[in-house]
């Protein structure tokens, strides 16, 4: 055993000299392809993996601690970097866990708002996970087009809330703004360069491309069992072959008005994934295209009325004398939510993302749990990757769709 | 770089440049500046945009590399945990002089938001920063900026790395 000491790190049960036939090889955690911070340890005989040991809390920040010491209100913006390439679903999934504790519903516009920020964020991170899936896999060209594709949909994040990344794009009880004029065009537009994109360019590039097919064909292969005793989620479990999505199954604010299908794959391997993310960027333009319409016909409120939880709106904060006085209240002190529990399931682009949060009427929260997708595909790791070839390691977990912000938390 | 006119119709030999030693090699260091891929968190996803298509970094030289031996500026994007730390240092003693660090994000910085037990209050803790960029997450211009101030920063140092002051603030 290796002695612990300032320079050299020390490993837990860990012996990386061996005297049988198997090398131990650390990934990680800084690898290029490791998606953040993961670090495998992995057993190797030969070129297979013969155990693999996921090696997680590298990005560890405490974030479920900072919870409980924060008003409700406060952790808002903390929620963005749980998972970080698709900030809005994270803002969205603890507003409406705080808000059914709180037992109020958003306006309608500011339902539709958030729907179209939720598939929009759906979109920038299936593209990124196509531009670095292939990336790892060693399709450069592909990250450039994804990323050129993606910029114009942080350019529209941008337009609505002033942030590329970290968004805050929504709050408890509604939204803060209403869209900028002209959004609205640039959100159809946007739609149709996804569409015309998604044909012209990545099944261009990638559907029948023969070295893609071969890389990514029977690799990183989960049947519908293992995937469901092993917690997955999101296109994880629906390339599995079982049709599962919250958005179907608990519909929640606009989705059971809206029109999509759920894509499903069985051929349970990496393309057919890959397949996956193709269509439901398809079906979030589909979604988009039904959310336009919708907007127009709402009323222009864009917080939910429940005084004693949320601030008026500042014209009535500015002109009445007790507006101003609650409003001073509910940033000073925080809003006290009734005592109770609550778990509320989303549907983010990676999974089941979810909140359960623990009230004893304090402003701050007595528990906070984020039940992140990615925390369980980083766990079913050390299931599939055993037996694979350490060339498809990195094409395995590309595929998982890990961000290590919301697995660490 | 010194500039000197030339008229090469009427000389008869070859055109002659004068410059110092100090200015030549950091004409060369300042403009192939070669980060490390070190992405820890939200910044990282920066960074990429950074160097993918809209901003493009291969124009100014910077191409990211995936191994520190061949890398020139560590660009440390993201929350640096205390679990990590040890890498962090171990990657930029792996790194082959002259070398520069980059701070992005106020994780990098300060700690930023995340004032928790588990988070490095500003990664100058461990490893000595050149460029401290603000922001959380800064813009990929914000990055492009920092690096031309770093680009400023060699070319003003003397290419004579021993008279460089970092050796000194060596922790190891």
């Amino acid at each position: 055993m290796q002695q612990p000491n300032k320079l050299t790190p020390f490993f837990e049960n860990l012996n990386f000299e061996r005297d049988d036939n198997t090398m131990v090889i650390n990934f990680g955690p800084q690898h290029p392809s490791a998606h953040g911070q993961l670090r495998l340890v992995l057993e190797l005989e030969g070129e297979q993996v013969v155990k693999a040991y996921p090696d997680i809390g590298y990005l560890h920040r405490g974030i479920e601690k900072m919870a409980e010491n924060m008003t409700y209100n406060e952790f808002l913006p903390t929620t963005d970097r749980l998972d970080y390439i698709a900030s809005t679903s994270n803002n969205y999934a603890y507003a409406l866990a705080v808000e059914k504790l709180l037992g109020i519903e958003a306006p309608r516009r500011a339902q539709v708002i958030r729907t179209m920020l939720l598939e929009l964020n759906r979109i920038i991170s299936h593209l990124f996970f196509i531009a670095t899936h292939a990336l790892d896999v060693g399709a450069m060209s592909v990250f450039l087009y994804a990323f050129r594709e993606r910029e114009f949909a942080m350019d529209l994040m941008e337009d609505y809330c002033g942030a590329r990344l970290t968004h805050s794009a929504v709050r408890i009880g509604g939204v803060p703004l209403d869209l900028p004029s002209g959004w609205v065009e640039k959100l159809a537009s946007f739609c149709s360069k996804v569409e015309y994109e998604l044909e012209h360019t990545y099944n261009a590039l990638l559907q029948e491309n023969r070295i893609w097919k071969m890389r990514l064909e029977n690799v990183g292969v989960i049947s519908a069992e293992e995937a469901l005793s092993w917690g997955c989620t999101g296109p994880m479990l629906r390339g599995s072959g079982v049709n599962w999505d919250i958005r179907k199954e608990e519909p929640y604010e606009l989705y059971s008005e809206l029109d999509f299908d759920i894509p499903v794959s069985d051929r349970c391997d990496s393309y057919g994934r890959y397949r996956l993310y193709m269509e439901e960027m398809g079906q979030s333009v589909r979604i988009l295209r039904q959310l336009i319409p919708m907007y127009s016909k709402t009323e222009p409120q864009l917080m939910a009325h429940a005084p004693q939880y949320i601030s008026a709106p500042k014209e009535e904060i500015m002109t009445q004398n007790y507006a101003l006085m609650q409003h001073f209240v509910l940033v000073t002190q925080g809003m006290r939510p009734p005592k109770g529990e609550v778990y509320v399931p989303t549907e983010s682009p990676k999974g089941e993302l979810g909140f359960y949060i623990k009230s004893e009427g304090e402003p701050y929260a007595y528990r906070l749990k984020c039940r992140a997708p990615s925390f369980f595909h980083t766990g079913l790791l050390q299931e599939i990757l055993v037996g694979t070839y350490i060339a498809d390691v990195v094409t395995i977990i590309g595929t998982t769709n890990i961000v290590f912000g919301e697995v660490d938390r | 770089m010194a500039q000197h006119q030339v008229n090469y119709a009427s000389a008869a030999g070859l055109p002659i440049a004068l410059t110092s030693v100090d200015k030549l090699v950091n004409w060369g260091r300042s403009n192939s500046l070669w980060p490390l891929t070190y992405g820890l968190a939200c910044c990282a996803i920066e960074m990429m945009a950074s160097g993918a298509s809209r901003y493009d970094f291969d124009r100014m030289g910077t191409i990211f590399r995936a191994s520190p031996r061949q890398a020139d500026v560590m660009i440390l994007a993201g929350t640096l945990s205390k679990k990590h730390s040890e890498f962090a240092r171990r990657l930029y003693d792996q790194m082959t002089e002259p070398k520069w660090v980059i701070s992005m994000g106020s994780c990098a910085n300060t700690g930023g938001m995340f004032n928790t037990y588990a988070t490095v209050q500003g990664v100058d803790r461990i490893i000595p920063v050149d460029i401290y960029l603000p922001g959380c997450a800064p813009r990929p211009e914000t990055l492009q900026y920092a690096l031309m101030m770093l680009q400023k920063k060699i070319r003003r140092e003397s290419a004579n790395m021993n008279n460089n002051t970092k050796n000194n603030l060596r922790l190891v």
